[in-house]
């Protein structure tokens, strides 16, 4: 954020993990690998094994098999018996409820990881102040975790987790703790964080459209393996089970917004086209339509109404959740319609078929991204 | 404003009863006492040397109890093990012994017959009628009570503080004493302060294990004892300081740990 690198210049080294471990309800098997300066983001419902896997990689929970390297080192190897302890890897890890130190002010919180590097009280509260003030937490330094609010944890969490120059990035729902309002701020201000970081990211959420906007990739998990891997709108678009497609929920497509006629708001996608949208924004979006507000109509066709988007796609896949069916579509970027079993039978939907997808303006969030 | 129901007057008399019976001794010492007879008290032979006893031989046993009972304490309370709950038991056990029966046992331990008492002999360590005995008959009824709290205290502890701890770089050493300590702090002194007044007020196991010697072994529940026999003012005037002392402990540690209750030591 603002201009400055806030991660040092690291090797540019990668994580890599595989991992089996026995849990109460089922097996976790899981293996993936996050290029340096990459976010994956692990969606998934709860109790999917998300939170594990990044306490695996911290070295705060070992697997019954597996290895955790980062880039040249080895952080665990179960077969030689290599098991760093957590103090030594040096994962910036933000919990899901931030677990500030109670005890201490914001500062000695942001403090507490640079013992080990930075000689000196004084000079350690100068790195933590510096750091707050890029937060815009400068005011709040001597404040005690207690009388934050919840935006403002979260910043002296991110802080605090970035401050010893982390060798990776552990996210563990960092937005669900807040509320509708401060997460939008906190989600921009995240997505630069972790534009910058040249560290890989691991960030664990249950939502997918966060997943989708903070995320280079999203890994989807269930029952402690992972289902399907790729960029967010390739899941939406071409889920591999009626599982992620019921996941993944929104789809989501990118874009630059400016401001259009009668107060609408026209995102530029990238590829070509645009779309309308009656959430204000500018700049980088991301654009969110769940699929079922996506109608399909047979080409040439227009209806009146209320604004309506319009983009001709392709039939990529057809896939039936219950009564309901999931048509993944392929257009300048990929999306997908939720639609009833019988409007498939009318207009003779199958993979191959050119349609047209259309939804309101009303029914498309944007998100700065 | 409601009618008092039958009920909240019987709980209310219920509090009301036990708070006059519990006071009302305590109360009795004082009113029994003129202030003179109080400072005249201190002046009587041994008595100066039974409070100092008490004052050194309860804060001995309390940095032994603090140094080996604060990590046992967070090894049952963070660690799963076969036979913890068997630990457990085992350490509170001297709670429930009668004093008496606590100085039988550790004159059958550590007494010059005792099972190790040959052991103790061999490396130059005398116990019976030494203070050093007073120590460890202090410890031996004391320290369960700091045990158990602070292994509360430490249960309490939210533990993801400690993971967020370990991987800020910070070994599980140093995670005990900057973040496992501090926020549980408000638990342990209350384990400490239950402690220490329990070590003030022994009496039966000092007796039976380490005897009565004024200046080396007697502490004041001791002289108190002793004096009654001869002097009931001056056992009152005596029982007078120990409850004022005991008290002014008790409220110190009390005031303390209300002010850091939230866990603000900082530092």
């Amino acid at each position: 954020m603002r201009a400055r690198k806030l991660l040092s210049e690291g090797e540019g080294a990668g994580l890599e993990l595989r991992a089996e471990l026995r849990l109460d309800a089922f097996e976790l098997a899981i293996e993936l690998a996050v290029p340096a300066g990459s976010c994956l983001a692990l969606a998934g419902p709860s109790g999917a094994g998300k939170s594990t896997v990044l306490r695996i990689v911290a070295g705060l929970v070992r697997p019954d098999r597996g290895s955790v390297r980062c880039g040249e080192v080895t952080w665990l190897e179960t077969e030689a018996g290599i098991d760093v302890p957590p103090e030594l890897r040096h994962c910036g890890y933000v919990f899901q409820d931030y677990a500030l130190f109670p005890h201490l002010k914001a500062w000695q919180n942001v403090a507490y990881g640079l013992r080990g590097e930075v000689r000196g009280r004084a000079e350690r509260r100068r790195r933590a102040e510096a750091l707050l003030e890029r937060f815009g937490l400068a005011h709040l330094a001597d404040a005690h975790p207690r009388t934050l609010s919840g935006g403002e944890r979260q910043r002296v969490a991110l802080a605090r987790a970035l401050a010893p120059s982390p060798r990776a990035l552990l996210l563990d729902e960092p937005l669900t703790a807040l509320d509708s309002r401060t997460r939008a701020t906190a989600t921009r201000e995240l997505a630069s964080v972790l534009r910058e970081a040249d560290v890989p990211t691991l960030l664990v959420t249950h939502d997918f459209a966060e997943a989708a906007t903070l995320g280079d990739t999203v890994a989807v998990m269930a029952e402690g393996r992972l289902v399907q891997h790729g960029g967010a709108a390739d899941l939406a678009a071409r889920p591999v089970s009626a599982f992620v497609a019921d996941f993944t929920g929104a789809v989501v497509l990118s874009g630059v917004a400016r401001p259009g006629p009668e107060g609408l708001t026209l995102v530029d996608l990238d590829g070509g086209g645009d779309i309308a949208s009656v959430d204000h924004a500018t700049g980088p979006v991301v654009a969110s339509v769940f699929p079922w507000e996506i109608a399909l109509e047979p080409p040439g066709e227009t209806r009146g109404g209320s604004p309506r988007n319009r983009l001709a796609v392709e039939v990529a896949s057809v896939t039936p959740l219950g009564s309901r069916v999931r048509v993944g579509l392929e257009g300048v970027q990929p999306l997908a319609a939720e639609v009833t079993a019988a409007s498939v039978r009318a207009l003779g939907i199958a993979p191959g078929r050119t349609v047209v997808a259309t939804w309101k303006a009303a029914a498309t969030r944007l998100t700065s991204s | 404003m409601r009618a008092l129901r039958p009920f909240d007057a019987l709980v209310t008399l219920a509090l009301a009863l036990a708070l006059c019976f519990l006071t009302l001794p305590v109360v009795a010492i004082f009113a029994g006492t003129r202030p003179g007879e109080l400072v005249a008290s201190l002046g009587e032979p041994g008595v100066l040397d039974a409070l100092s006893l008490s004052l050194k031989a309860t804060l001995a046993a309390l940095v032994v109890i603090v140094v080996v009972g604060a990590p046992a304490a967070y090894v049952l309370a963070t660690r799963s093990f076969r036979g913890r709950s068997a630990v457990i038991t085992l350490v509170e056990l001297p709670l429930v012994l009668p004093p008496a029966v606590a100085g039988i046992a550790l004159l059958a331990a550590l007494g010059p017959q005792g099972l190790l008492g040959g052991w103790l002999e061999d490396a130059g360590v005398r116990l019976v009628f030494e203070t050093a005995g007073v120590i460890v008959a202090l410890v031996f009824v004391a320290a369960p009570f700091f045990l158990s709290q602070a292994q509360a205290a430490f249960s309490a502890v939210d533990h993801t503080w400690l993971e967020a701890s370990r991987t800020l770089g910070a070994s599980e050493a140093r995670t005990f004493l900057s973040v496992m300590v501090p926020s549980a702090l408000p638990g342990l002194l209350s384990g400490l302060a239950l402690a220490w007044g329990r070590a003030l007020g022994e009496f039966g196991a000092t007796l039976i294990f380490a005897g009565s010697l004024s200046g080396v072994t007697q502490t004041t529940p001791l002289a108190i004892y002793e004096l009654f026999a001869t002097d009931l003012t001056a056992a009152l005037a005596l029982s007078a300081v120990l409850v004022a002392i005991s008290g002014a402990l008790l409220l110190s540690v009390k005031l303390v740990g209300g002010r850091v209750a939230p866990g603000l030591l900082a530092r």
